[in-house]
């Protein structure tokens, strides 16, 4: 491939300090690359360290051992290519939407009438284009995913991280947004890195899915390429025979995953 | 409840207690009046003495200078809150090293440092000032460090992904989320630069509303202490209005719900 690899990650194992001094391995010996232009979907059971790997390819989070590669060259700090869109709501408050998404250009050094103007085209491909002066709170969960989406494409990342980005929305918003993120992804393919724990959305959407297995030192434990056609519609691909035998395939290896998750988290509820 | 209810029930509140303590100042039971004039006067001539003050214009001099105090006491106490605040939030060892200082300081009851700003600073305004600088300041510090060290996690690590350098999280992130928690305090902050005001004032000056209700007291007027403090709660209502709405312009941003203290 002539084109270097986006996100490399070797034998990557991550951990934390807890309160009692232990050391929690949440992640272990992790190995994963997204090719420049690659979807990449991470399915895994609850608690498994899917943020936590999306976290390391953002330099968020240093790897205990392991080397991080962004682009052929070693990660030292943040990464500065990557766009990262959370679970959470991470929208600045006290901005109004145009002024969140104009920001990213504007702390660029952008001067604030170009970036407005280039904030509005953004909030427009979103759909939001009437909805500029909405504070945050004004703002449908579904919409603000859609402010968040544009304040991380305005400023062109080459690498996108994603965070169960839709997890909060009710199903129609799900596929809506898939659909929306797919159509700007076509239009200028970035690397994409998307953790979710549903399979469904994740064999949708992405050209490979890669299923962890249950924490604590979770690994990578299958990667599965799925050689779907695009362009797709996330409501309409469920339907067809090759998305149900993929489905049945991977989830045969993830369900044993997510019934051990499970049973720990229920063990630890005990405990 | 509709609005005119509402309104007619708060007011007939008043009048029946006005009533009330009219007729039991006035009117003797079984030989006695249960509120002597001496003690409790009477709202006739609470009231007329109201109106004597504004219509001979000797109010508006102690009305100016007790809200000046207190703006003065909000703005400095306020401007010294929000540094420190921010200071100590972003340097944790400075934090832990003036921690008791600041518990020991914030625990005295400000009363006692009346005489010793007295002392310092005299009986003009000043001392008044100084008064209310030491209530409004611990009250927008606590806030304004809580806000600062309270800052989503995820909005701070989106400033960072989104470039942010540490100069622009302060401005975009650590600044605004800091002032709102400022001024969600506003009503409280405010009500305190006028306490400090009025305290400072009956403790020892030469004008102000503190003043006028400790020489009504001096020459035992009790008409002219509680035409005292309705002027003041007056005051304090009129200011209490202003800074709502202040606060519905600057926090626009916030869901209604969670504008409250």
């Amino acid at each position: 491939m002539a084109q270097p690899t986006a996100v490399a990650l070797g034998d990557a194992t991550v951990g934390f300090r807890l309160a009692d001094g232990r050391v929690y391995t949440a992640v272990e010996k992790a190995n994963l690359s997204v090719a420049h232009g690659e979807f990449v979907a991470i399915v895994g059971p609850t608690g498994c360290g899917k943020s936590t790997l999306l976290n390391v390819a953002a330099g968020l989070l240093k790897p205990v051992s392991g080397a991080v590669r962004i682009f052929d060259k070693p990660l030292a700090g943040l990464n500065r290519d990557a766009g990262y869109l959370f679970q959470a709501d991470a929208l600045f408050p006290w901005k109004t939407a145009i002024d969140n998404v104009a920001i990213g250009l504007e702390i660029k050094g952008t001067p604030r009438a170009a970036a407005l103007e280039r904030a509005q085209k953004w909030l427009t491909s979103v759909g939001l284009g009437a909805f500029a002066n909405r504070y945050p709170h004004m703002l449908s969960g579904g919409q603000r995913k859609r402010v968040g989406l544009a304040q991380v494409l305005i400023r062109d990342p080459k690498i996108l991280l994603m965070d169960e980005p839709f997890g909060p929305l009710d199903a129609q918003t799900r596929q809506i947004m898939g659909n929306l993120l797919l159509e700007l992804w076509t239009a200028d393919r970035k690397a994409v890195l998307f953790v979710t724990h549903d399979l469904e959305e994740a064999i949708a959407l992405a050209d490979r899915v890669v299923i962890m297995s249950a924490g604590p030192g979770a690994r990578i434990i299958g990667d599965w390429r799925i050689a779907l056609p695009r362009p797709r519609d996330i409501s309409e691909i469920r339907m067809e025979k090759d998305f149900h035998a993929l489905h049945r395939e991977i989830w045969g290896v993830l369900k044993d995953e997510v019934m051990k998750g499970y049973a720990q988290t229920s063990q630890a509820g005990a405990a | 409840m509709s609005r005119v209810t509402l309104l007619f029930l708060q007011v007939l509140v008043a009048v029946v207690a006005l009533a009330l303590w009219q007729v039991f100042a006035t009117v003797p039971v079984f030989g006695t009046v249960l509120l002597p004039p001496f003690f409790f006067s009477n709202p006739v001539d609470v009231f007329s003495q109201i109106i004597k003050w504004f219509s001979t214009g000797v109010i508006w001099k102690h009305l100016l200078i007790t809200l000046w105090e207190s703006i003065l006491a909000f703005v400095i106490g306020s401007a010294g809150g929000v540094l420190v605040g921010f200071w100590f939030a972003r340097q944790p060892r400075v934090a832990a090293v003036f921690d008791p200082y600041v518990k020991m300081v914030n625990a005295l009851p400000r009363v006692v440092l009346a005489p010793i700003f007295a002392l310092w600073f005299g009986l003009g305004i000043l001392s008044k000032v100084a008064l209310g600088v030491t209530l409004v300041f611990f009250i927008v510090f606590f806030n304004v460090y809580q806000g600062v060290k309270e800052v989503s996690t995820t909005v701070l690590d989106n400033g960072r992904m989104l470039g942010m350098s540490e100069r622009q999280l302060m401005r975009h992130v650590y600044w605004p989320s800091a002032l709102s928690w400022m001024f969600s305090s506003l009503h409280t902050s405010v009500g305190f630069a006028v306490v400090g005001a009025v305290v400072g004032e009956y403790l020892g000056a030469a004008a102000g509303l503190g003043y006028l209700i400790q020489q009504a007291e001096g020459v035992f007027d009790v008409a002219g202490v509680f035409a005292g403090m309705f002027v003041l709660s007056a005051f304090v209502l009129l200011i209490d209005m202003v800074v709502t709405l202040v606060e519905k312009r600057l926090l626009v941003w916030r869901p209604a719900a969670v504008v409250r203290d």
